[in-house]
């Protein structure tokens, strides 16, 4: 199967969906390998959830290719359904069963054993602190619970690939934590995972590889140093210094051939230039004008930086919380 | 084998949680009952036998559309229909399934009006080697029948509406209230078209020996409409829910 290797488990050729005049996916095309975490990053509406949807066969594509471990999921979806777990952005378990029960359930579709699904359930359970919970029914769960229990079920029957749509959108700091290390440890099982997010921090934090998502495109992609890699950005120091430097920028700039000097609000000096900057020199500058510097480090540009750069969105708009009611899913 | 598990779980846990709640099993019994004792004020002395296939027709349709199109159009709005929609069965299965609850559901209200009429009546004379396949098709037909409205609709309100639209000019139509020797000329072909009146037919034959139309037939036509029906169904779900 050396063929599936090169592909990835997960592959998406030229996929597009319109919804009438409106082209919510445009030509995306992506790979993910086995065994990765890979992560797409976008806004409200940039078209994560449509893109999930017709990978798993919950959405016809308009056009494209989409095959997942070789199979063609628009001719063999059934087939292909069968290696995944999906996590959709909604906590979609029956409110009337209890977890348990819940959990049986989702294992039975899958067509597990009853033996089988129940000694899976008690451990998921375990294994996602809703022990006490499984004998709840659904309605009674917190925000962050019901996401839980809805990863647990979409795990029953070990998946070789998991979807997860927005899997820590608007719940607790601490389930989310829980979830992303059940992430981290799904990986080390071997399990593929795709998941959507509009927190930077979580895409950072879990992925493997992102694509930037916008507009129904993929502006960009790689592991997080590749994305940084793929914006040129300059070289950057910070100093902290006595007060009075600031009314030495200008001249400071001309001293260093290349550079840009610039003040910032908390009165400390930014050096930016094309080529890495040696401390020696400005340190030496400051001493012969007596003046004290305290700290010197040199600045990053952080993932945020990059994803505003790439996609042109200002990144208070992945901040924004979704917007509810708007159009299906 | 794998199919099987989550055909038959999927059945378990529609009658565990929708049909033998208490509300829905006592409005199967209620109901009925309520028909029952009103034709029997409104006709005194009216021999209960010649109501009985009208009760029973009326349990059954009743009974099946409200239950499925309450029960599938609730998960959908639910969204955790999408998870029969994404299971690894295929959509005949997951389609039998869900219809298998609502199907037995309208046969075991049909027989509340029979446990009734016992008590009144010698139902000695009823050949229920014919009664109990009309009922079971009558059961099925309607059941698909609320399947393509629960298809149509995106509220539990509006399936209800529909079926509402549907159910009692059906009621009419199918020979019931009206023999079907006299129901208007025009619209007679709008009778042949409807399930419920081979249905009827059928049970007028079994219980009183007042068909109009050969068992045969009758029997044809609502497996015609039964596979019809769910064929149906089947497309506008493909179609319909996985956009
Ligand atoms: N069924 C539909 N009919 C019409 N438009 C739709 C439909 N589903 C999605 N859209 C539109 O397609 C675009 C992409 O939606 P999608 O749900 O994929 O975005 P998303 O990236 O998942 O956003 P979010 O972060 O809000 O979940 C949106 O503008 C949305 O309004
Ligand atoms: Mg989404």
């Amino acid at each position: 199967m050396r063929g599936v290797d090169i592909m990835g488990i997960v592959s998406v050729a030229n996929l597009k969906k319109t919804y009438g005049d409106f082209t919510a996916v445009d030509d995306i095309s992506f790979d993910i390998q086995e065994g990765e975490i890979f992560g797409f990053l976008g806004p409200n509406g940039a078209g994560k959830t449509s893109t999930i949807n017709m990978i798993i066969g919950l959405s016809r594509p308009t056009a494209g290719e989409i095959t997942v471990d070789g199979i063609d999921v628009r001719t063999q979806t059934k087939k292909a359904q069968a290696l995944m777990g999906i996590v959709p952005d909604e906590s979609n378990l029956y409110n009337e069963m209890d977890g348990f029960d819940n959990l049986c359930f989702c294992g039975a579709l899958y067509g597990m054993r009853k033996e089988e699904r129940e000694a899976k359930a008690r451990h998921l359970l375990e294994q996602f602190r809703l022990k006490d919970a499984g004998k709840r029914p659904f309605k009674a769960y917190s925000k962050g619970m019901r996401r839980k229990l809805t990863i647990a079920a979409a795990l029953i029957h070990s998946p070789r690939i998991l979807f997860l749509d927005e899997p820590t959108t608007g719940i607790d700091v601490e389930s989310a934590r829980q979830i992303r290390e059940m992430i981290a440890g799904l990986k080390n099982q071997g399990t593929t995972v795709f998941l959507t997010t509009h927190y930077i921090e979580d895409a950072e934090r879990i992925c493997d590889r992102i694509a930037f998502i916008a507009k129904g495109r993929i502006v960009a992609s790689g592991t997080v140093p590749e994305l940084m890699e793929s914006v040129s950005h300059g070289h950057a120091i910070q100093l902290v210094t006595d007060e009075n430097a600031e009314s030495l920028a200008a001249e400071l700039q001309g001293r260093f051939e290349g550079s840009r000097v610039e003040v910032r609000p908390d009165h400390s000096v930014v050096i930016i230039s094309k080529q890495r900057i040696p401390l020696l020199p400005v340190m030496e500058y400051y001493n012969d004008k007596g003046i004290a510097v305290y700290e010197a480090r040199e600045l990053r540009p952080t993932l945020e930086d990059v994803f505003v750069k790439l996609t042109g969105i200002e990144s208070s708009m992945l901040k924004k919380e979704k917007e509810k009611g708007g159009a299906g899913r | 084998m794998k199919s099987w598990i989550a055909f038959w779980n999927i059945l378990k846990k529609d009658v565990k949680n929708y049909y033998l709640k208490p509300p829905n099993i006592s409005w199967g019994i209620i109901f009925p009952l309520s028909w029952t004792l009103m034709q029997l004020i409104r006709t005194p002395g009216g021999n209960i036998l010649q109501l009985l296939p009208g009760l029973i027709s009326m349990s059954v349709l009743f009974g099946t559309t409200s239950m499925l199109a309450v029960t599938i159009t609730f998960e959908r709005s639910g969204r955790s229909f999408d998870r029969l929609l994404l299971a690894p069965i295929s959509l005949s299965t997951m389609v039998l399934a869900k219809i298998m609850g609502a199907i037995l559901f309208g046969v075991f209200n049909a027989f509340v009006p029979v446990i009734f009429a016992a008590f009144f009546v010698n139902l000695g004379a009823v050949r229920w080697a014919v009664v109990l396949p009309a009922v079971l098709m009558i059961a099925v037909t309607s059941t698909l029948l609320g399947l393509l409205i629960a298809v149509s609709a995106k509220q539990v309100f509006e399936a209800q509406t529909f079926s509402n639209f549907f159910r009692f000019p059906m009621l009419f139509l199918c020979g019931l209230f009206v023999p079907l020797p006299s129901v208007p000329v025009f619209l007679r072909p709008l009778s042949y078209c409807l399930p419920l009146t081979y249905g009827t037919d059928l049970l007028n034959g079994a219980i009183t020996a007042t068909s109009s139309l050969s068992p045969v037939l009758c029997f044809s036509m609502l497996l015609a409409f039964a596979a019809a029906l769910f064929m149906l169904c089947r497309y506008n779900i493909n179609r319909k829910w996985i956009l």
